[in-house]
């Protein structure tokens, strides 16, 4: 199959997706299921890599503006940048489409393998509608939340780091992260976050979806999922750089 | 009545199901029978919707499957049960849950009323103390007996079964066959049953449908099929030594 008609699917799946779910009480359970599945269990590994993310970003600037010339203050002002534009909307996205577009694949592959998303359908169900519309509302939820929580949390481990370390005093670096701070920042890493979140939640559904075969080929849809959500984060992170900052 | 008529269904360009026409009634079980790969399956998934066929009818009490619109065909399948052959009863719930989900996706009751009804097949599935337990905690028999219970949960007016006792033991199948034709005449539902098994199609096969090669090769009752001359059928059913020798001691008591 060729990569248009693999667009041209991904897109008649989500039609089937937008519909009105069937009945609002399950929906409602499944969404706060797919909200715990989803984005509780990926705030531990989060707040883990960001925080030590901020923490490497921080020493690395601190190593590389070693002149007496070049203020302190640059160090927390380079940290808190870096991790608010790019760490936390786009190096998070990439570690969830890892951690979470593979589960979304691979919990649906099986589902597909094991007859159970005919079971739904005979049932009557709209299996699209009702396996990966929780997903997506739970993503687009939930992930503006896991992303500002690794922004402070990356600027934190800046601090952290530097204190540790002693290579630039506190007071600089808190000077340095409130230096020309501009909210549109935090609002284009918001709608990237978005973006992503959607991509997440989509695109290992698709692959997940229709697999056909048995286990084998779950897993390899599992890591194709992963392998195309990273690419299209990429790809989209450049063209929605380009579009809101440019 | 289920009717089948002029049935074809093919992949990228194969035929699979050449032109089958055959009808299904109510309180009866019927089966279909078949080698592997002679379109059992394919031809249970069209009856299902699973698969749309290229040419043919299929029409539930009057109303032609083939050219319902999505809604209307969604509306038909919540008349339908059915009894996969591994089951595909949801992982992430138990038991329980598992036989609700289509009571909380489409009534209206409450819980109360809903784990009555609940208890209520699982009694009839002869099925107890499983409520709680997830599938992977249940043995073949009893998940197929879950299915059963799940797929008659909304009461259905159809009933389709693919292979209910595969990889059960001799024991286990008759009591799911057994059950699957109690359930059949006591709620008077249309069940269609797509079997590898001799033993289910002599017991509880009230008509037979032999498939071979996408066409509808035979068809009869378990009587007529003892009788019957026809070449392919008698080579499919009376394979084992077993059947032969049944089959022998059938027509000379018949004689």
């Amino acid at each position: 199959m060729n990569y248009l008609e693999h667009i041209g699917k991904y897109f008649i799946m989500l039609k089937q997706v937008f519909k009105k779910p069937q009945k609002w009480s399950v929906f409602r359970e499944t969404l706060f299921r797919e909200i715990e599945d989803l984005g509780l269990k990926s705030l531990g590994i989060i707040m883990f890599i960001s925080f030590f993310v901020g923490g490497v970003v921080a020493i690395q600037t601190a190593l590389n503006v070693d002149s007496p010339f070049i203020p302190k203050y640059l160090i927390g002002f380079a940290t808190k940048r870096s991790v608010i534009l790019e760490f936390a909307p786009t190096f998070m996205s990439v570690i969830l489409a890892g951690k979470v577009g593979s589960y979304i694949s691979s919990s649906i592959g099986t589902m597909r393998v094991t007859e159970q998303i005919d079971a739904l359908e005979v049932m009557g169900i709209n299996s699209l509608n009702y396996l990966v519309l929780p997903k997506i509302i739970a993503t687009l939820f939930f992930y503006p939340i896991l992303i500002v929580l690794a922004m402070f949390l990356g600027i934190y481990g800046g601090y952290v780091a530097g204190i540790l370390t002693g290579r630039f005093f506190s007071e600089d670096y808190i000077y340095g992260i409130q230096l020309d701070f501009d909210p549109y920042f935090i609002q284009y890493a918001l709608i990237k976050t978005l973006v992503f979140a959607f991509v997440i939640a989509t695109i290992p559904a698709y692959h997940g979806y229709y697999v056909k075969g048995g286990s084998l080929e779950v897993g390899r849809a599992s890591t194709q999922a992963v392998v195309w959500t990273s690419v299209v984060i990429i790809l989209l992170n450049y063209f929605l750089t380009q579009m809101l900052l440019g | 009545m289920i009717e089948v008529t002029n049935l074809y269904k093919e992949f990228k360009g194969v035929p699979v199901l050449k032109g089958i026409s055959t009808t299904f009634e109510k309180g009866k079980t019927s089966m279909i029978i078949g080698q592997s790969g002679s379109g059992k399956t394919v031809f249970l998934k069209c009856l299902l919707g699973l698969h749309i066929p290229e040419k043919g009818n299929i029409c539930f009490d009057g109303r032609n499957q083939t050219a319902l619109d999505i809604k209307a065909q969604r509306q038909l399948r919540q008349e339908i049960g059915m009894v996969f052959q591994g089951g595909a009863l949801y992982d992430s719930l138990t038991v329980e849950e598992n036989i609700m989900f289509p009571l909380k996706m489409f009534t209206n009751n409450t819980n109360a009323e809903m784990l009555k009804r609940v208890n209520f097949v699982l009694d009839r599935v002869n099925l107890v103390n499983a409520n709680k337990k997830f599938p992977a905690e249940i043995s073949g028999g009893m998940q197929k007996r879950v299915a059963i219970a799940r797929a008659i949960v909304m009461n259905p007016k159809y009933l389709f079964c693919d292979e209910p006792n595969s990889g059960l033991d001799p024991n286990t199948a008759t009591l799911i066959d057994n059950l699957i034709q109690e359930i059949t005449k006591e709620y008077q539902i249309i069940t269609v049953i797509n079997s590898h098994d001799m033993n289910s199609v002599m017991e509880i096969g009230e008509k037979i449908v032999f498939l071979k090669n996408g066409v509808k090769a035979w068809e009869g009752t378990n009587k007529e099929i003892f009788k019957t001359d026809n070449e392919a059928i008698v080579n499919f059913v009376y394979s084992s030594n077993l059947f032969k020798k049944v089959r022998e001691v059938y027509l000379n008591e018949t004689k």
